[in-house]
């Protein structure tokens, strides 16, 4: 490594990304050839005082339901990887803080040591007041793989539960995965 | 799978929590972020799909309504590179920002200013393959906001950057050389001063189009990779 350059510092998206982050269709990762189990993910994006924040912006990615991810870097790619799937969304929080992707479930991934990870979603938050994305994790519950995730193992016990979401009317089809930025319950937020 | 991981997060970064930027005083998480391991999820992100994904790239912010916005035509460009110095080819730029009067197109912007309506201020370009990227606007107009008495943002453009991987999204703003408002700025001002000059473009007179447009250089450094992988 012969160089080394200084990075560019991290600044809010402000208020006004609306005009041009968004774009139709952003939300739905899934078309009618995705291979897969449809799911719905909605969450609600809150601050320390438990007021909804509606003004953030929601970046999810994922890989496919065998584990490939879209990206270049994932020496997977074009070995079978789904093309009907892209892997990326993006949703923008509404009045209520509410954000909802249509997507599917994820595959397992490869992780560090040689140990499979649990089906996760990478998950980005943008917002006014944020000077810095926040980066985490959406898992699934009731997923066996949980107990021997990578990622999970170096979060304390007592904070899992806030990366792990909720199913949403008892089935395995909607789950909510609600992002408290401060205070109690506040989500763990990650870097890598 | 053992993965190279990326370099240690830019100290000179701003923090979360900066009590002069009001916003971030109910947004600021408490705790630190938890530090884990880089796998295939964090080094993958949405690449070489970006028409399929957002529809083609608008560099040109000047030729999207009937007639030419009014304010001063101005070129941005430069490279996306990585700590490492290599170029990010083949990456996602997007843009947005106020009119030549300081003015969002956004219901939530009501400072009295008006609304260009040849000017939307949201634009998007791909890099090449060395990482250049090139945008035609106006030069956005300064504009006060509510975060103390008297506050004024200096103009400013909002760029958001993908990178190779999740991990290296980057949303930052540039600035304008010679601002006077920058020093009292609270966002601007939450990045440690010996980083600030980073986030200001410089006059370039090879970018300036002669008789056109006057030419602005901003490159953006992303997060870069370890050499090796991490022991894990």
């Amino acid at each position: 490594m012969t160089e080394s350059l200084s990075q560019t510092p991290s600044q809010t998206v402000g208020p006004f990304f609306a005009l041009a982050l968004p774009w139709a269709g952003g939300d739905t990762l899934v078309e009618q050839a995705t291979e897969g189990e449809r799911i719905t993910l909605v969450g609600r994006v809150v601050d320390g005082d438990g007021a909804p924040v509606p003004d953030a912006l929601i970046e999810i990615w994922q890989a496919d339901a065998e584990g490939r991810y879209a990206g270049p870097a994932d020496s997977h790619d074009g070995a079978g990887r789904d093309r009907h799937f892209r892997g990326f969304g993006r949703c923008a929080t509404d009045g209520n803080g509410q954000f909802r992707f249509g997507t599917i479930k994820p595959g397992r991934v490869p992780g560090p040591g040689g140990v499979w990870q649990a089906p996760h979603i990478e998950v980005a938050v943008f917002a006014r007041g944020l000077l810095k994305a926040l980066f985490t994790r959406c898992y699934f519950p009731g997923e066996e793989s949980n107990a021997t995730d990578p990622v999970l193992a170096v979060v304390p016990e007592g904070r899992r539960a806030t990366l792990i979401a909720i199913a949403e009317h008892g089935d395995d089809r909607s789950f909510r995965f609600d992002i408290v930025l401060q205070g109690r319950n506040e989500t763990v937020f990650l870097v890598c | 799978m053992e993965i190279a991981g990326f370099r240690e997060p830019d100290s000179l970064q701003p923090p979360y929590l900066f009590a002069p930027y009001g916003g971030t005083v109910r947004r600021a998480p408490l705790q630190r972020p938890i530090e884990v391991p880089a796998t295939l999820s964090e080094v993958t992100g949405p690449a070489g799909d970006w028409e399929r994904l957002m529809g083609s790239a608008a560099d040109d912010l000047t030729v999207t309504g009937k007639g030419e916005p009014l304010g001063e035509r101005i070129v941005v460009a430069g490279r996306v590179v990585d700590e490492n110095g290599r170029a990010v080819g083949n990456t996602m730029i997007e843009i947005w920002q106020a009119n030549a009067a300081g003015r969002y197109l956004h219901e939530n912007d009501q400072h009295r200013a008006p609304l260009d309506p040849n000017f939307t201020g949201a634009g998007r370009a791909i890099t090449d393959a060395l990482g250049r990227y090139r945008f035609t606007t106006i030069k956005p107009g300064a504009y006060p906001w509510s975060n103390h008495a008297n506050a004024w943002r200096p103009a400013h453009v909002h760029l958001s950057v993908f990178g190779p991987g999740f991990a290296t999204r980057l949303v930052t703003q540039m600035y304008f050389p010679g601002d006077p408002l920058l020093d009292i700025d609270p966002i601007a001002g939450a990045v440690p001063k010996a980083a600030r000059e980073r986030l200001v473009a410089r006059l370039d007179l090879s970018t300036t189009v002669a008789g056109f447009a006057l030419g602005y250089r901003f490159d953006i450094v992303l997060r870069g990779r370890l050499a090796t992988p991490m022991e894990s």
